[in-house]
């Protein structure tokens, strides 16, 4: 288990990367740290595996508070974005690294590093140098040295980012399967959603040195609490429409749609994602009218791109339901998201509808 | 295509010209020691080797290379260690001035080798009852070539990625072991680039040599190399050529040894 | 990719105090063998000291006379002036020039034509620098030297005709190797799609070397052009082949000093001008930086 409480750091030159933070991870956790870069959360990573100094508040790791203690000390393992495997040692050399230094016998290590890299399918490569393993056997090495010192958290600093997408695709997979089977508590900082959707067993959105939100994947993508996580999560952008409520309706982009009860008078943001749209060839007062100006092609459904009067309207339809570039078309949205000044109205949850698209 | 073409002519010219042009004073030592007759002018020799049964009567040649072994080994040693130390740490650590530090010691270095600072070192070294001592030459030259060393070093340390130390210490490395393990195997290049450094700067020395070792016992061979000179005055061509090739060898062998071994390099990056 | 290689904040946990441990050590040697001479220099270049005589015994401070004394001194300025050209000349000209050449020649080649322009230019280098002076005395010669005996210029006296000429030259071929090194190693830095790109686009060779290698590579031309002017400047070996002469045509400020210190044995005014060289190679030192260090980035933000 690790807490944050009250953690705040201060970087030279007046920047505050973390910004008081609360945050209780559990035994077990897949926990992920989501933002653009600059948001702080590779920060907070280095700050819990004790390579950064917090400002001020603390960690605790197992009830011990490990604040003041030097990253040796922590128990915990770091898998770097670039892996930071030693050029000049084997790979049976590099998993054992940690055990070296825990003064752990010659044998015994070497022992360990082959169970190690068995496991990972590595037991072929134990004697060659980080040089000589493509992206994806790097990747594993890394992994393998952090396991090997059995340490009670791992830390992911984008540790799938330098891989091609195919790869990490598998390596994703791979990641998951492995942590379950070890349960140990994990930290896993991204910028890719779709990597913290796949992977997070809870999600924290940064930015500015806040959390923005935590919650599970699903929470985070179908009720993301700000604009801001609504446009960061999702393959496809969410379309965040202005409108205004008055007089019992809203009135966004040419549409004119039922408010929920409660709705407050004035301004609001219309949040739907392209995934909830139905794109029709008629008219309707409460779709969103548009002319079709771009198609993209996603394999099994197309991202169609509506255009009115400089509003931009996105919506995913399946293979073979597309409407002709240059006609008009309406956009129906089935389920959506009010937005005023930047935050969600906690209106009641709809029933979720089953849209026949992953939801990834 | 003719601009490619004059290009690789003219590359290829250039590098006819500069292998004879770094070639053509070295022949003199490829066939004067073998000369029964040996002239100033590089010749084909009427090869003989009583040249080095010559030398090595003479009582100081040999005992001047071990000279010259103890005390550029010692201060190759002792520069690599202390550079790399220091290095590692101005690295690592940021401490104001430190750039103006190095330029300064720099600066002071190059002037201090000098001929006006003799006195004083002598005088220093008289004090510290250094003279006639081999740890004397090795502490006073030492001291002249650490900037420098630091200085180049500094630049290794500067290009290996801190993401390799920062894994060691979250799996509890101390920061000697960091040094150990990781540091020095991936800067070694430029260590042993700086031994070789240290160790030609001390061998080809004369002037602190001369002035700090009374008891020719003790001279190294670049000063023995001024001793082998006729009663008249003129110099012995037949042993200087000799022993030059002789003293030139153990150099060039480590050269040879470590840029083979570890690569030769007066900047970093990292072979991966 | 994060930057890993920049700023390096204390990566492996030193601390101040196991820092300060670290450097300590280079520190104490460098402050009584360096530092402390250094000063002691300074010192006797405000007095009278000589080698021999009343003054040896017991110098008296004489304040600047030493600087006004060399400043005013023909002999002074004309060394100065011809250390310059022999800086200019065989280091920033001929070492940096060659050594660059050479570098670019030879990148991307393999084989035994490097190997062996590799080989003999480091040789040139790494030879013992007494032994050096006698090769070049044996190509140099009046009467037997290989170099007339090559020309068929018998009785051409290189040193006493030319002694500026030839101890450049001798200059550029004793340290090229240094800058040929550097430049090789921050050429392999230079991407290759960055030249292709520049190739694509119509650049000539001058117009990449000016575009895309110098700007990349401006740190080491710095860090080069620092060190083997610093070397060169306080370079004593040339000594060995004119003394100096004829006629002091070739008296750079080393050899001056040593002229006049330890010959001459006016050891005040010897540390005098040292001094001196120490200004002028600071000066050196410091229009170099404002030359080359322009445009350095900051990069001191926090990391992602």
């Amino acid at each position: 288990m690790i807490t944050l409480h009250r953690l705040t750091k201060d970087f030279p030159g007046g920047v505050r990367a973390l910004d008081t933070l609360d945050l209780t991870i559990g035994d077990g956790e897949f926990f992920t740290l989501l933002g653009p870069s600059g948001c702080g959360k590779t920060t907070l990573l280095r700050t819990v595996a004790g390579l950064e100094t917090p400002t001020s508040g603390t960690i605790h790791i197992n009830d011990t508070d490990v604040t003041p203690l030097p990253p040796g000390r922590r128990d915990v393992a770091m898998v770097f974005q670039d892996y930071a495997l030693f050029p000049h040692m084997t790979v049976s050399d590099n998993i054992a690294h940690p055990l070296r230094i825990k003064k752990v016998p010659r044998a015994e290590r070497a022992t360990k590093a082959a169970d190690v890299a068995h496991r990972l399918s590595l037991a072929e490569l134990l004697h060659r140098r980080p040089a000589q393993l493509s992206g994806g056997q790097q990747q594993r090495v890394a992994l393998a040295r952090a396991i090997a010192c059995h340490p009670t958290a791992f830390l992911f600093d984008e540790p799938l980012s330098n891989l091609d997408a195919r790869l990490r695709l598998e390596a994703r997979t791979f990641l998951k399967r492995l942590q379950r089977e070890l349960a140990v508590t994990t930290v896993f900082v991204t910028h890719d959603q779709a990597e913290a959707l796949a992977l997070a067993d809870r999600i924290a959105v940064m930015s500015h040195g806040r959390m923005i939100q935590i919650g599970t994947p699903a929470d985070v993508f179908q009720r993301p609490a700000t604009t801001f996580v609504a446009a960061f999560i999702g393959s496809t952008p969410m379309n965040l429409l202005p409108g205004r409520h008055t007089d019992g309706a809203l009135h966004v982009a040419g549409a004119t749609l039922p408010a929920p009860t409660g709705t407050p008078e004035g301004d609001l943001v219309y949040g739907v994602r392209p995934e909830y749209m139905d794109v029709l060839p008629q008219t309707r007062p409460d779709a969103f009218p548009g002319t079709v100006s771009v198609l993209e092609n996603l394999g099994t459904s197309t991202l169609v791109t509506l255009e009115n009067d400089g509003t931009l309207i996105q919506a995913v339809v399946p293979e073979g339901d597309e409407p002709a570039i240059g006609t008009p078309a309406w956009a129906l949205p089935r389920r959506s998201l009010l937005y005023k000044d930047g935050h969600l109205l906690q209106a009641p949850p709809r029933k979720p509808v089953y849209t026949g698209t992953a939801l990834l | 295509m003719i601009r490619h073409t004059v290009g690789r002519l003219a590359a290829t010219v250039l590098i006819a010209v500069a292998l004879a042009f770094f070639t053509l004073p070295m022949l003199w030592l490829a066939s004067a020691p073998f000369d029964a007759g040996p002239a100033i002018t590089t010749s084909v020799p009427e090869f003989t080797l009583r040249n080095f049964a010559a030398i090595l009567d003479n009582p100081y040649a040999l005992g001047s290379i071990r000279n010259s072994l103890i005390q550029g080994g010692g201060a190759a040693a002792l520069v690599v260690v202390l550079a790399a130390l220091a290095a590692y740490a101005l690295s690592r650590v940021r401490v104001p001035g430190r750039d103006v530090l190095l330029y300064l010691l720099l600066l002071l270095s190059s002037v201090v080798t000098g001929t006006a600072a003799m006195v004083p070192i002598f005088e220093l070294a008289t004090r510290l009852d250094l003279i006639d001592t081999h740890l004397g030459v090795i502490l006073v030259v030492s001291g002249g070539l650490l900037p420098a060393a630091i200085f180049i070093l500094k630049d290794f340390m500067d290009e290996t990625p801190t993401s390799y130390e920062e894994s060691a210490r979250v799996f509890g490395a101390s920061p000697l072991q960091i040094l150990r393990h990781i540091v020095v195997p991936l800067v070694r290049p430029g260590l042993a680039t700086i031994a070789v450094w240290a160790l030609a700067s001390v061998w080809g020395g004369f002037l602190f040599q001369f002035i700090l070792l009374r008891d020719p016992d003790k001279a190294p061979g670049s000063v023995i190399l001024y001793t082998l000179y006729t009663e008249g005055g003129a110099p012995r061509l037949d042993l200087i050529s000799t022993f030059s090739l002789l003293y030139s060898l153990p150099v060039v062998a480590m050269y040879l040894f470590v840029s083979h071994r570890y690569g030769f390099r007066f900047h970093g990056g990292i072979k991966r | 990719m994060a930057p890993t290689t920049s700023p390096p904040g204390d990566a492996a946990g030193l601390g101040k105090a196991r820092a300060a441990a670290f450097v300590l050590p280079a520190l104490v040697l460098i402050g009584v063998f360096l530092v402390f001479p250094a000063l002691w220099t300074i010192y006797l270049g405000l007095t009278d000291y000589r080698l021999t005589g009343l003054a040896a015994a017991d110098p008296q401070v004489v304040g600047l006379d030493n600087y006004t004394d060399a400043l005013t001194d023909p002999r002074f300025l004309t060394s100065l002036w011809l250390t310059v050209a022999y800086v200019g000349g065989s280091a920033v000209i001929g070492q940096a020039g060659l050594g660059f050449t050479l570098a670019w020649i030879l990148r991307g080649r393999t084989g035994p034509v490097r190997r062996a322009v590799e080989g003999v230019v480091l040789l040139s280098w790494i030879l013992p620098s007494t032994v050096v002076g006698f090769l070049w005395f044996a190509l140099l010669d009046r009467d037997d030297g290989t170099l007339n005996a090559l020309l068929h210029t018998p009785g051409l006296a290189w040193l006493l005709d030319h002694p500026l000429l030839s101890i450049i030259v001798f200059n550029v071929w004793r340290g090229t190797a240094f800058s040929m090194m550097l430049y090789s190693a921050a050429l392999e830095n230079v991407p290759p799609s960055h030249l292709e790109t520049a190739r694509l686009a119509g650049a000539g060779v001058p117009q990449q070397l000016r575009d895309v290698v110098l700007p990349l590579i401006r740190r080491h031309v710095l860090t080069n052009l620092l060190l083997i002017s610093l070397w060169t400047f306080n370079d004593f070996t040339p000594f060995v082949l004119t003394g100096g002469g004829p006629e002091g045509r070739s008296e750079i400020l080393p050899v001056y000093v040593y002229n006049i210190a330890l010959k001459g044995g006016e050891l005040g005014a010897g540390a005098a001008v040292s001094f001196l060289i120490l200004l002028i190679n600071l000066i050196f030192a410091l229009a170099y930086l404002r030359l080359l260090r322009g445009r350095r980035k900051s990069l001191t933000g926090p990391p992602a």
